[in-house]
C-alpha cells in the first residue's frame, strides 16, 4: 500500500462522484421543484451516449458527439416532459413510478429497434487519451482528470444559475410554494419543462462522457440511477450543493471502500475469506453511509423538507 | 376421468403407436433465452444459429417456440412452467446465465422433459446434480479459464493478477484458471456484478508487479475493462475467455482488444467444412459474422436434429442414447460427451486481430486438448 496508489483512488472516486453528480443534479432539481420521482432519468443518460455514439461514429469529432447528446437528451427530455411527465405532477408517487418505469421499457426497446442490440463503440479523442504524470510520480489517465474538470465546470455553472439569475430565483421560488409563483404571474409550465429539459441534458451529457470509458450498451442508465438516487437522499432532496457533496462522498466510500476494506479485512484473516467479506462489505458500504446520514439528519446534509 | 375420454385416448395412442395417421408425430422445442435489455446480444446469437440450422435441415416436424427471459430468473421459471405444462414442449434449451440455468434445468429433468443448454454450465449440475435428460453442448463453466491458464503457463508467466465478478460463475472463473496455472498470484479480486468502472482496480493492477492479467468479465464489462485498461497506459499483458472479445461486443471494444489472446472452444477460421458452411450461411442469412453463441445454438440445433433422426421423442431411453452419441457436424469438429453429458472438447487460444474494418479472432494453438471438466468424477452416470 503506497501514497502514491491512495491518491490515485482518491482522484478515481473523486471522479466518479462528480459524474454521479451530473445525474444527480437533474435529479434533484426535478424532484425537489415538481415533486416528481422520475425513475426515467436513466434513460436519458442512455439517450446521450447512444446519440453521441451515432454522431461520434457518423463525424468522428468528439466534440460533436458531446453537442449531439446534450441535445439529443434535452430533446428527449422536453418530449417526455410534455407528452407523459405533466399529467403526472398532481398525481401520487406511486403512479409517477409506474409511468416513469413504463418509460424505462420504451426507452430501452426503443434503442434497440433503431441501433440494435450489440453495444456501440465510443472512444476517447485522441487527444484526451492516454495517462499523464503528475506530481509525485502519479500516472493518471488523462481523459479521466478531464472529466473531473468537466464536472467541477459545470457544478459551479449550476450553482451560479441557480443563486444568481433569474431563471435560479424562479426554480428556487417553485421549491418552496409553487402555487405561490404561479399566482406570481410565472408561467409554471415552461419552468417545469425547461427544468426537465436541463437535467435531462445533463444526464445525456454525463452519458456521453461515460460511455467513452465504459460501455454504451442497453439498459446502462439504471445501476447509476439507484445511485443517483442515494445520493440525492443523502445530499437532501432538492439541493444543489448537497447533490454535489452527496455525489463527492459516495464516490470516494464506494471506490476506497472497494480497494480498502478486502485489505483491512486481510490484515486479520486469510486473503480469500478477507477478498470476500471485503468487497460484499464494500458493496453495501455506501448504503450504511446513506444509513448513518438519515440517522444523523434526517432530510439529508442540506434538505429543507421533512 | 370420463370412461369414453379413456377410451378416445386409447384409441389415438394406438394410432400413434402402429403409425397410424398422415401426420407424423411432431417434436416441439422450447427455446427460453435473452433477447432484451443487457445481453440481449448473447440470446439473439444463439437464437439466431439454432434456428439457421432449423431452417437449413428443411424440416417441419420440430416446432420452436421462443420466449424472452429477460435475463430475470423468476421470468424464466414462469416461462419453463408455461412451455411445459400448457405448450407441451419435449425439449427445452437457450437460457445464457447460470444463475436462470439453475432456476430451471433441475425442475425441467426432473418432470421428464430433456434440457440441451446452449451455452450455461454452472458446475452444480455438471457434478453430483448431473441427470441424465441434462445435456450441455457449450462447455461447463470453468472450461475455458482452465484453458487460458493452462495458456499462460505456455506463454511463461509467473505472476498472474486475476480478477472476476462475485457471483458463482465468476468464482467457478477464477477456480478454473487457478487449477491449471502455475505460477504465483499477484493479486486476486472480486469485483461488483455489473461494474462499469475498473480505475480502482486497474490502479492495484498497476501497483501490483503482476507479469500478466486474467480477467472474466462478460459483455458490457469487458468493454469497459479494456478500454480503460488501455487508456490507463498499463501494458502487463491480458489473457481471458472469449466471452469479452466476441464477435458482438469486439466492435464496441475497438483498438483497445488488439492482440490480446483470449480462450474458445470455437473460431471461425476452424478448418472443417461444417464450419465453414456455417460461417458462410450465418454471414448470409444475418449479414453479421457468428459469435461463439451462435455457433454453441447452431450445434444445439443439429444435435438434437440428428437425435429426432434416430428416435422418437417421446420414447425418453431411445432419444437419451441418440443424443449421447452425439452423431452430427459440429462447427467445432469433433465432438464428444463425457459421463456427465458435457463435452470433451479442444479448448484454443485464439488472438484478436483486424480483419478491414471488422475486429474479429484468429486462431493461435491449442490450450488444452480434448479436455474434460473437473467435476465429471462427481458424476454417478
Amino acid at each position: 500500500m503506497t501514497f502514491i496508489l491512495v491518491i490515485e483512488q482518491i482522484l478515481n472516486g473523486l471522479q466518479f462522484g462528480i459524474m454521479l453528480f451530473l445525474m444527480a443534479a437533474g435529479l434533484t432539481l426535478i424532484f425537489g421543484v415538481m415533486g416528481l420521482i422520475n425513475l426515467a432519468h436513466g434513460s436519458l443518460y442512455m439517450v446521450g451516449a447512444f446519440a453521441a455514439a451515432a454522431v461520434a461514429g457518423l463525424t468522428g469529432s468528439f466534440g460533436l458527439s458531446l453537442i449531439a447528446a446534450l441535445a439529443a437528451s434535452a430533446l428527449a427530455g422536453v418530449i417526455v416532459e410534455t407528452v407523459v411527465i405533466r399529467r403526472l405532477y398532481n398525481k401520487d408517487h406511486l403512479d409517477q413510478v409506474l409511468a416513469t418505469f413504463a418509460l424505462i421499457l420504451i426507452f430501452s426497446e426503443g434503442t434497440r429497434w433503431v441501433f440494435g442490440s450489440f453495444p456501440l463503440f465510443l472512444e476517447i479523442p485522441e487527444y484526451l487519451s492516454g495517462p499523464v504524470s503528475l506530481p509525485g510520480g502519479i500516472q493518471y489517465p488523462l481523459y479521466r482528470l478531464a472529466l473531473i474538470f468537466a464536472g467541477l465546470l459545470v457544478a459551479a455553472g449550476l450553482m451560479l444559475l441557480i443563486a444568481k439569475t433569474r431563471i435560479g430565483i424562479q426554480i428556487r421560488a417553485g421549491e418552496n410554494d409553487r402555487e405561490m409563483i404561479a399566482a406570481l404571474g410565472v408561467d409554471i409550465n415552461k419552468l417545469y419543462t425547461l427544468i426537465f429539459a436541463l437535467g435531462a441534458a445533463l444526464a445525456g451529457l454525463a452519458g456521453a462522457l461515460v460511455g467513452a470509458i465504459q460501455s454504451v450498451q442497453m439498459g446502462m442508465g439504471e445501476p447509476v440511477l439507484i445511485l443517483a438516487f442515494v445520493v440525492i437522499v443523502i445530499g437532501g432532496i432538492g439541493s444543489i450543493k448537497g447533490a454535489l457533496i452527496g455525489s463527492i462522498l459516495v464516490g470516494l466510500t464506494d471506490t476506497l471502500g472497494s480497494v480498502f476494506l478486502p485489505q483491512l479485512f486481510g490484515l486479520f484473516m486469510d486473503t480469500a475469506a478477507a477478498t470476500n467479506i471485503g468487497s460484499s462489505l464494500a458493496s453495501m458500504a455506501i448504503y450504511i453511509l446513506m444509513g448513518v446520514v438519515l440517522i444523523w439528519r434526517p432530510t439529508g446534509l442540506f434538505g429543507a423538507r421533512g | 376421468m370420463n370412461k369414453q375420454i379413456q377410451a378416445l385416448t386409447a384409441v389415438m395412442l394406438a394410432a400413434t403407436a402402429f403409425g397410424f395417421g398422415t401426420v407424423q408425430a411432431e417434436t416441439k422445442v422450447g427455446m427460453i433465452t435473452t433477447l432484451s435489455g443487457g445481453g440481449a446480444g448473447l440470446g439473439i446469437d444463439v437464437r439466431d444459429g439454432f434456428m439457421l440450422a432449423i431452417k437449413q435441415s428443411g424440416r417441419d416436424d420440430v416446432e420452436v417456440v421462443i420466449e424472452d427471459d429477460q435475463r430475470k430468473p423468476d421470468i424464466a421459471v414462469q416461462l419453463a412452467d408455461k412451455m411445459i405444462q400448457s405448450e407441451k414442449v419435449d425439449v427445452l434449451t437457450g437460457i445464457i446465465w447460470s444463475n436462470l440455468a439453475m432456476a430451471v434445468i433441475p425442475s425441467t429433468t426432473a418432470q421428464g422433459k430433456f434440457y440441451l443448454s446452449p451455452n450455461a454450465g454452472p458446475s452444480a449440475l455438471a457434478g453430483k446434480g448431473c441427470h441424465p435428460n441434462y445435456f450441455n453442448v457449450a462447455w461447463q463453466n470453468d472450461n475455458l479459464h482452465e484453458a487460458a491458464g493452462a495458456y499462460a503457463n505456455s506463454a511463461g508467466y509467473k505472476n498472474s493478477f486475476i480478477l472476476a465478478p462475485n457471483y458463482p460463475a465468476g468464482k467457478d472463473a477464477l477456480t478454473g484458471y487457478k487449477r491449471f496455472f502455475k505460477g504465483e498470484l499477484a493479486g486476486e479480486l472480486y469485483t461488483k456484478l455489473g461494474q462499469n468502472d475498473y480505475a480502482a482496480e486497474i490502479a492495484q493492477i498497476r501497483a501490483s508487479g503482476a507479469d500478466s492479467v486474467f480477467f472474466f468479465l462478460p459483455a458490457g464489462m469487458g468493454i469497459a475493462f479494456l478500454k480503460q485498461y488501455k487508456d490507463s497506459g498499463v501494458d502487463i499483458p491480458v489473457v481471458g475467455p472469449a466471452f469479452s472479445f466476441d464477435q458482438g461486443i469486439l466492435q464496441a471494444v475497438g483498438d483497445a482488444a488488439l492482440g490480446v489472446v483470449n480462450t474458445s472452444q470455437w473460431n471461425k477460421d476452424i478448418d472443417n467444412a461444417t464450419n465453414k458452411a456455417f460461417v458462410e450461411s450465418f454471414q448470409a442469412e444475418y449479414d453479421r459474422l457468428p459469435s461463439l453463441y451462435a455457433s454453441q445454438g447452431f450445434d444445439t440445433a443439429n444435435l438434437l436434429l440428428s437425435a429426432i433422426d434416430k428416435a422418437d421423442v417421446k420414447d425418453a431411453d431411445a432419444f437419451r442414447a441418440a443424443l449421447k452419441s452425439a452423431d452430427f457436424a459440429s462447427t467445432r469438429g469433433e465432438f464428444k460427451f463425457g459421463n456427465n453429458h458435457h463435452p470433451v472438447q479442444t479448448i484454443y487460444a485464439r488472438e484478436v486481430v483486424k480483419e478491414g474494418d471488422v475486429y474479429t479472432n484468429k486462431l493461435l494453438s491449442v490450450a488444452l486438448e480434448n479436455h474434460a471438466d473437473a467435476y465429471a468424477v462427481e458424476c454417478g452416470m
